[in-house]
């Protein structure tokens, strides 16, 4: 097992202007689940395959441990790529699917046996092991591909994607069985998704990407609570953060008719740059519903409720005097706020609902350079 | 049948798609609809269908993938890379009860395709795993050359047509890959690596079910892919110096290119500063010399080991015809009238079918040179013709399609 480090990594494609990963710095931990995420071509698929020795790699260096692989062939890196290629043989036993790569690198009958039961048990398919693949259901099938990537003992597990090609009920199964697998078998991983879902709930730590640049690294908590800039904040959760740009005058953000007082030292933070001006972000669950006559309320038109059972969540747009020079977005699109509310109790639509934030749950980042300053 | 929500993605969808019973998973559908023709191992499921005089494959898969893989055997194609062609993708199925069907990738099944394992278990001659490998090579090399990142080589992933004595390989799952500008040294080492994995564990399952020859060396099978792709890779892509006065060694090159099959759409040639040495590099090379050739003098598209004894012909036709000086777009005229079609012509109708034309006049061109020499004369084309159908044809199995699976393999997936 072994710690993974990107090092300055960057990979420029030929024929293209900008690098599609620049300069990546990121230390993984040994026995981590690293999950990369972004929106499409931020440059995920190209980090991981980077490490896979798909991609070569135009300026910094790569290593596995201590051990600099930046110009090592893919197979003498000791990954594996999971997933790719899981047809099974049919009349092979599941042992021997499992153990095939082995004996063909020429190791000895007996610890091959061996290292496919360890793996079969942590797969619970130990009572498979002498049956053909046709008496298995089609999870099991799926486990004896990993059980494949397992036996092989690599020091990285590298996944891009691989549950894209399942349907939404299966993909959540697999995502929960890929997790706990990983946490048993511990060994690194790195997985890659755009799905930030999926991030949040499979990994120790994400790293965010955007444009080949890297974000943020974090645990998915760190992700949520002290999202680095405007990037992260509306890319990780569900539904996405609201972010409005609003005018700052004497340390109070106004949103609306609502003021928001700013800590002072997230005041002082403020530079020339951002023009008096200031990006809050506010999560759909950390509004209030409260009365015109708070101080701190301010007046959103119920444009629509969805309701989920145990959610609600009003779309809706920011009313009141000083609405029409903040910009706001969401989740729902432009000029659009988004409210959790109590599912028992949903406001009509057209209605007029007053909303807070509830304290210390604001996010305050620099209007010019969208960088966290709270 | 809800078709109402059916969404056909397709440059030219035929309306008998529609007829189809998109409403029940492909698992169960009905015998009668499917064609049961030999498939490789597929992790998706895949059945052959009848439609309109023609046979279609059906892959279930994810939509966004299914989409990705038709667009990607678009572009090989474009790239005349050989690969099944795409027909389109379906979507928005669903069952009676509403419950949402996967979507579908459907392709125009390979007519004369064999499947490796129906090659195996044919017991055909003892040098067929060989041949199967270089086939696989040329292909690999062939996607390599055009940018494409496989990711899953294997023996169930490629199709393998009769090209004279030799096979002509053909891509048939896309699912895994990537076109590139160029591929780095790492993404072509990859694919080979596990093209040998793949093909030893395939070979591995074929012993497995005793349907291999005992003789046949798994493992060794794989290694001989490896040694031949980077064998080929390097004839067609390395740089050779040379003293700049060789220049016939240029001339050399293109030719030992040619002979392998590809022709040399352009070539780098660098001096040094003194002019004392030259270096040349292909840069861009076409497979298909031979077949290419033959199109262009006679219309017919065949593949290039087809190509290569087709030209022969042409060229000993000419030679006994005495017609050396004439245009050679005259002499395959007559040739392709004269000789080809009137060989084809002459096999029954119902015979006709079980191989390809080229195919089966190559085999006929064997045919006449075994019987000649047995007879100690030579035996002209009309009579080869006859002796060849009366004495092989009847006996081959049909190979447009070939039906049901080898002897004594049960489809491990209809029963599973
Ligand atoms: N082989 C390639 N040649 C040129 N550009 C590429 C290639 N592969 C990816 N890119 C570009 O690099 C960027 C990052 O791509 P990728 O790593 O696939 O992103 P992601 O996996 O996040 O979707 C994108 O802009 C993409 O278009
Ligand atoms: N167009 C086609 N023509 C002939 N055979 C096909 C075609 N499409 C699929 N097949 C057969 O079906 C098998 C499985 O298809 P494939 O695309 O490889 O599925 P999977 O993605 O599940 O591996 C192949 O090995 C091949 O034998
Ligand atoms: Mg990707
Ligand atoms: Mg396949």
């Amino acid at each position: 097992m072994a710690t993974v480090t990107y090092d300055h990594a960057s990979r420029l494609y030929p024929g293209t202007e900008r690098p599609a990963v620049d300069q990546l710095n990121l230390h993984i931990e040994d026995g981590e689940f690293l999950v990369l995420v972004g929106p499409s071509g931020c440059g995920k698929s190209t980090s991981l395959r980077m490490l896979a020795g798909l991609e070569d790699v135009n300026g910094g260096s790569i290593y596995i441990g201590d051990r600099d692989v930046t110009d090592v062939q893919p197979k003498d890196r000791d990954i594996a790529m999971v997933f790719q290629n899981y047809a099974l043989y049919p009349h092979m036993s599941v042992a021997d699917n499992m153990g095939f790569a082995l004996k063909i690198a020429g190791k000895p009958k007996a610890e091959i046996r061996q290292r496919v039961e360890e793996a079969a048990k942590i797969l619970d398919l130990t009572e498979y092991l002498d049956r053909k693949p046709k008496a298995l259901s089609g999870g099991q099938r799926q486990r004896v591909a990993m059980g494949r990537a397992i036996v092989r003992q690599p020091q990285v597990f590298l996944m891009d994607e691989p549950l894209s090609n399942l349907d939404a009920k299966l993909r959540v199964q697999t995502r929960t069985q890929i997790a706990s697998l990983q946490r048993r078998l511990g060994v690194t991983t790195v997985y890659v998704t755009h799905d930030q879902t999926e991030a949040l709930t499979m990994g120790d730590r994400i790293a965010v990407l955007k444009d080949g640049l890297l974000q943020q690294v974090g645990t998915p908590r760190d992700m949520y609570d002290t999202p680095a800039n405007v990037f992260v904040a509306g890319f990780i959760g569900s539904p996405a953060m609201n972010l409005g740009t609003f005018t700052v005058t004497g340390g109070v953000a106004e949103i609306g008719p609502a003021r928001l007082p700013l800590e002072r030292d997230v005041a002082s933070r403020i530079t020339e740059a951002d023009n008096g001006r200031v990006t809050v972000g506010f999560r759909p669950e950390s509004l209030d519903i409260v009365t015109q006559a708070d101080e701190s309320a301010f007046p959103v038109e119920v444009n629509l409720v969805e309701e989920l059972g145990s959610d609600a969540f009003v779309y809706g747009t920011l009313k009141g005097d000083l609405a029409a020079q903040a910009e706001v977005h969401s989740g729902a699109g432009d000029d659009q706020v988004i409210v959790r509310v109590d599912p028992r109790s949903v406001p009509a639509k057209g209605e007029r609902i007053y909303v807070t934030i509830r304290p210390g749950h604001s996010h305050v980042f620099s209007s010019a350079s969208g960088e966290r300053i709270s | 049948m809800t078709v109402h929500n059916l969404q056909i993605t397709a440059s030219a969808p035929d309306p008998a798609l529609l007829d189809l019973p998109w409403d029940i998973p492909l698992v169960d559908w009905p015998e009668e609809t499917l064609a049961a023709l030999p498939r490789g191992i597929s992790r998706h499921i895949v059945r052959f269908v009848r439609l309109s005089g023609r046979v279609i494959a059906i892959k279930e898969i994810g939509e966004s993938v299914a989409y990705r893989e038709y667009e990607l055997l678009r572009q090989l194609r474009r790239l005349e890379v050989p690969s099944v062609v795409p027909v389109g993708v379906i979507t928005g199925r669903k069952a009676p009860d509403g419950e949402p069907l996967e979507a579908v990738l459907v392709t125009e099944h390979l007519q004369f395709s064999l499947p490796y394992r129906a090659l195996y278990s044919q017991a055909l001659r003892p040098d067929t795993a060989a041949r199967l490998i270089d086939a696989l090579a040329v292909l690999l090399v062939r996607l390599h050359l055009v940018g494409f990142y496989w990711g899953d080589v294997s023996l169930s992933n490629t199709l393998f047509r009769r090209d004279a004595e030799t096979f002509a390989a053909y891509l048939v799952d896309a699912e895994t890959g990537d076109l590139h500008r160029q591929l780095s040294p790492g993404q072509r080492a990859y694919d080979v690596d596990l093209a040998r994995t793949n093909i030893i564990g395939e070979l591995m399952d074929l012993a497995a079910g005793e349907l291999l020859d005992e003789d046949v060396d798994e493992v060794s099978i794989g290694d001989a892919l490896v040694a031949r792709y980077e064998e080929l890779w390097e004839t067609l892509t390395e740089s050779e110096s040379f003293e700049s006065n060789e220049r016939w060694r240029v001339a050399a090159r293109i030719e030992r290119l040619n002979e392998l099959g590809f022709d040399v759409g352009e070539l780098a040639i660098t001096t040094d500063i003194d002019g004392t040495s030259v270096q040349i590099q292909p840069k861009v090379v076409d497979a298909g010399h031979h077949s290419r050739r033959l199109l262009r003098l006679t219309g017919l598209d065949v593949q290039e080991n087809q190509a290569r004894r087709l030209l022969n012909d042409l060229d000993s036709f000419r030679a006994a015809t005495d017609r050396q000086n004439d245009d050679e777009e005259f002499v395959a005229h007559d040739w392709l009238r004269g000789v080809f079609e009137a060989t084809i012509r002459a096999v029954p109708r119902d015979l006709r079918r079980k191989l390809e034309p080229a195919q089966l006049f190559h085999e006929i061109l064997d045919h006449r040179w075994f019987v000649s020499e047995r007879a100690g004369r030579d035996v002209p084309m009309a009579e080869a013709t006859r002796s060849y159908v009366d004495d092989v044809l009847r006996h081959r199995p049909d190979e447009k399609s070939v039906l049901g699976l080898a002897p004594g393999e049960k489809d491990p997936e209809l029963d599973a």
